[in-house]
């Protein structure tokens, strides 16, 4: 009987499967590479062959240009694919469009790297499908019990309780810009808020391709196009870098707001000089993690990225068997702090000159 | 009480004073009697639970979760009220969410011995926001930045009141307030304080500038010192004892040797300091017993307070303010006379016969305790708020020195994309020691220059801070304005500074012509 370490295995460039001989999520250059979803510390460019979901190549080809690899594999949900002695297949995680977890399947074991996830609905994406394993590769950004969102449609209605409070500022929304800024757009639209939503010019390109990709997100106008004075009352987006950024000397009076599952912390909010913390996460809160080791009861369970050890101890209480990864490589949610704390200057990044 | 949660988390994240009136004020629109006078109380500081202590609610948390798991929590949230609040355990099916005001009224009748079980059970109900706002309600360390008088203003923002007459009644009322919301509301009349000695709002100063003096007679103005200490009202009536802040917030409990001293039947206004032996003591001392609820015997001892009346508001049931200022000066010094309390000393009149004798006096008042002149007419009334005309206050001319800028970090609120906030040193054998920060004094023009000169010139970064090239010929140098100086341990330069702030910004001076820290020594002698 071969171990569960012949089948998938950490390293220094990421979890690697042996009799596929192929890399989950690898963070440098791999001849072959599955990809579970589109943000960058997950999906990078220059890997020899990609397979991943059609909507994870098309936001790769988007960021990185069409030539990010020579060779793109699109996998539906479901489908599965041979890969040298094992069995993959992707299943839907929740996160952000197109996010999958990677079952691999080999010797007749089955291993479920979970990438990203969450559990609860998201108007943007398709919802998380439990898949029974024999190890549950879990992340565990928010491995902490002090970590439990509160219900999305909520923390959005904040955000417009403040345009009534503040009718000649507009709250200015920290969000990356890859599916938390899309799903906010959705959640105000769903909320009833048919307004114009203002942008920041990085969002264009990845709002664009959501819509191309069947996700409608109502008027969205772009920042720069805009005057200051049809800004006030209104809901603006921008990359969390951009927030206290000279870029947003255009806007009236901006109420600074950030989207993040840390805004449940309030040093955490305070640290940034956020005024309005808005606690939206793509990634799994605490009940969402426990519930889903207990639904999946796997043989084991392997933690990575976030606060692996309060989650281990925790699957210890609860009899499940479970270890710690210790992953190097990938971002806590989104890869940004409040204000960009890990880039070297805003500006650089906001991709709007000042 | 969750709109009262969700009231305490907006203030807590909102920095600007004009903002935060906004939130209470619709705060006070949305929310009925009497959930939103018990949130005007919390805000005022006027609730005390006596039964809900911090150590019973950590013993609730450690009753129900891991003690590992709420060990790696604490050490992530760094506070155990929000760590407590965020990992209560729910219970689903508990949902009928108490209002602020059955908290309130419960917390009151509650006995020690059920008071566990009761906040239990409201826990349980409530959603993260709301558990950390009824812990910070119990414990009564709110930190949302919203002083008394804020909240006052608010009230009377919202009801469009005088906030001179809001806090005249104040102290004949108590929670929920629903007389003065009545008020507030246009539905009934100011409420009358049937209590005895309430605070009667103060009149306050407008600083003198050079060119008002041509339009001021000398003859008619009167001269005192302004004490550096804080202004109060001393109140005794039928056998009611209070002092108040001049905000109207009763801080008798931090003054008991005082409130002792108060043998008389009267209203008086006059400067709490600390008195040894008949002189009047630094400002550092008397910040000993500031912010307190309670004092200790050992500050009684050696910081003993004391008060320098400079006028009379009622004597004996006689209302004097609407009396002119010579005539309540005569009553007030004769008043004082008749005391023969040590504690209770005269604001003496400075004699001059023209405005230049002062400015000697005023440079030349050795005093530490002394900001400088009080111009007051010999005809004026004592009447509420600013009015123009009749009071001025004459600083002594700050303290200047040129220092130089050695970090800059960004502002909060509408002054988040600027770096607004300065800290500057001083040479001392051969380098720059940090001896302040301000983050005022300048234009909002110069703010951009500043900024500007931030930017182009950071040499690090640490999070939102910037150190900013300082040398001998690369560098900003700021000519600091500051009202005195104080040892301080906690400063690697030994010395801190009182209400520093930029006066001017030497654009043409290199940072080695910026002054040494041995000129900040030779002040302290």
């Amino acid at each position: 009987m071969k171990a569960f370490t012949d089948i998938v295995c950490p390293t220094p460039k990421g979890l690697y499967c042996p009799p596929g001989d192929f890399y989950i999520d690898p963070t440098r250059p791999s001849p072959r590479a599955v990809v579970t979803h589109g943000h960058s510390d997950h999906a990078r460019a220059g890997h020899g062959s990609v397979l991943a979901t059609k909507e994870t190549l098309a936001i790769m080809g988007a960021r990185y240009g069409a030539d990010f690899t020579p060779s793109q594999q699109a996998a539906r949900y479901g489908e599965k694919h041979r890969i040298g002695d094992a069995t993959v297949w992707l299943s839907p995680a929740g996160h952000v469009l197109g996010s999958a977890q990677a079952v691999i399947e080999a010797h007749g074991r089955r291993i479920v790297v979970s990438g990203d996830y969450k559990r609860r609905p998201d108007p943007t994406c398709a919802p998380f499908e439990p898949v029974p394993c024999d190890v549950f590769i879990t992340e565990a950004t928010f491995g902490l019990p002090v970590f439990r969102h509160p219900d999305d449609g909520k923390e959005v209605a904040k955000a417009l309780h403040m345009l009534d409070v503040f009718p000649e500022r507009c709250v200015l929304i920290g969000a990356y810009a890859l599916g938390k800024a899309q799903r906010i757009i959705k959640l105000l639209r769903q909320g009833g808020y048919d307004a114009p939503v203002y942008i920041h010019g990085a969002m264009e390109k990845l709002c664009a391709l959501y819509e191309s990709l069947g996700v409608e997100l109502g008027d969205l106008r772009l920042t720069k196009d805009a005057v200051k004075g049809e800004m006030m009352s209104k809901i603006v987006i921008a990359p969390p870098s951009a927030l206290g950024d000279r870029w947003s000397r255009r806007l009236p009076e901006p109420v600074n707001a950030f989207a993040s599952g840390w805004m449940r912390v309030r040093a955490r909010a305070r640290q940034g000089g956020i005024e309005l913390p808005l606690v939206i996460s793509d990634h799994a809160d605490w009940d969402e993690l426990t519930g889903t080791l207990l639904e999946l009861s796997p043989q084991e369970v392997w933690v990575t990225h976030g606060r692996e050890e309060p989650l281990v101890h925790w699957a210890g209480l609860n009899g499940l068997k479970a270890r710690p990864l210790n992953l190097a490589g990938y971002d806590e949610e989104d890869g940004e702090g409040p204000r960009g704390d890990n880039l070297k200057s805003a500006e650089d990044a906001a991709g709007e000159p000042a | 009480m969750n709109r009262f949660a969700e009231l305490l988390d907006r203030l807590s994240y909102t920095p600007g004073r004009n903002d935060k009136l906004a939130l209470i004020v619709d705060y006070f629109r949305h929310v009925p009697d009497p959930d939103r006078g018990y949130a005007l109380a919390a805000m005022t500081g006027t609730l005390d639970f006596r039964h809900a202590k911090p150590a019973m609610i950590r013993g609730l948390i450690e009753e129900r979760t891991d003690p590992a798991l709420f060990r790696w929590s604490r050490d992530y949230v760094g506070d155990t009220a929000e760590t407590i609040a965020l990992m209560w355990p729910v219970r689903r099916g508990v949902n009928r969410v108490p209002d602020l005001s059955e908290i309130v009224e419960e917390l009151d009748r509650t006995s020690k011995l059920d008071m566990p079980g009761r906040i239990a059970g409201w826990l349980d109900a409530l959603d993260e926001n709301g558990r950390w706002a009824l812990l910070k309600l119990i414990t009564g360390a709110m930190r949302i930045g919203v002083s008394a008088r804020l909240a006052k203003q608010a009230l009377a923002q919202y009801g469009n009141l005088d906030v001179a007459e809001v806090e005249e009644v104040w102290h004949g009322l108590a929670p929920p307030y629903l007389d003065l919301f009545a008020w507030a509301d246009g539905l009934a009349a100011r409420p009358e304080h049937g209590a005895l000695a309430p605070f009667r709002p103060v009149m306050l100063s407008h600083p003198v500038e050079e060119a008002d003096f041509a339009r001021m007679d000398p003859a008619d103005y009167r001269a005192e010192w302004k004490w550096d200490g804080i202004r109060v009202q001393a109140v005794s009536e039928g056998g009611v004892k209070r002092l108040y802040s001049r905000t109207g917030e009763d801080i008798s409990g931090a003054f008991p040797d005082l409130i002792e001293a108060m043998h008389f039947e009267a209203a008086i206004d006059g400067e709490l300091l600390v008195v040894r032996d008949g002189s009047v003591a630094p400002f550092s001392d008397l910040q000993q017993r500031l912010n307190r609820k309670t004092v200790g015997k050992k500050q009684l001892f050696e910081f003993p307070a004391g008060l320098r009346v400079y006028d009379l508001l009622v004597e004996d049931g006689e209302d004097l303010r609407p009396l002119p200022f010579d005539e309540r000066r005569a009553r007030l010094e004769a008043w004082v006379a008749a005391q023969g309390e040590p504690r209770i000393g005269l604001s003496p009149l400075i004699p001059f016969t023209n405005f230049d004798d002062l400015t000697d006096l005023r440079g030349h008042a050795e005093a530490e305790s002394i900001e400088g002149v009080m111009l007051k007419r010999g005809d004026s009334p004592y009447l509420a708020g600013r009015p123009k005309g009749y009071w001025w206050k004459w600083k002594r001319d700050p303290f200047l020195v040129d220092a130089v800028l050695l970090y800059a970090q960004r502002g909060s609120g509408r002054r988040s994309s600027f770096y607004s906030d300065y800290t500057f040193g001083v040479w001392k054998d051969g380098a720059l020691v940090p001896v302040g920060k301000a983050y005022f004094g300048f234009t909002d023009d110069e703010l951009k220059l500043l900024d500007r000169f931030v930017r182009d010139n950071t040499v690090n970064s640490f999070g939102p801070v910037r150190e900013v090239t300082h040398e001998p010929d690369k560098g900003l140098v700021l000519e600091v304005a500051f009202e005195g100086l104080q040892r301080s341990s906690r400063h690697k330069s030994g010395v801190a500074m009182r209400f520093p702030r930029i006066n001017r910004i030497r654009w043409d001076k290199p940072p080695r012509e910026a002054d040494e820290l041995a000129l900040l020594e030779k002040m302290l002698e």
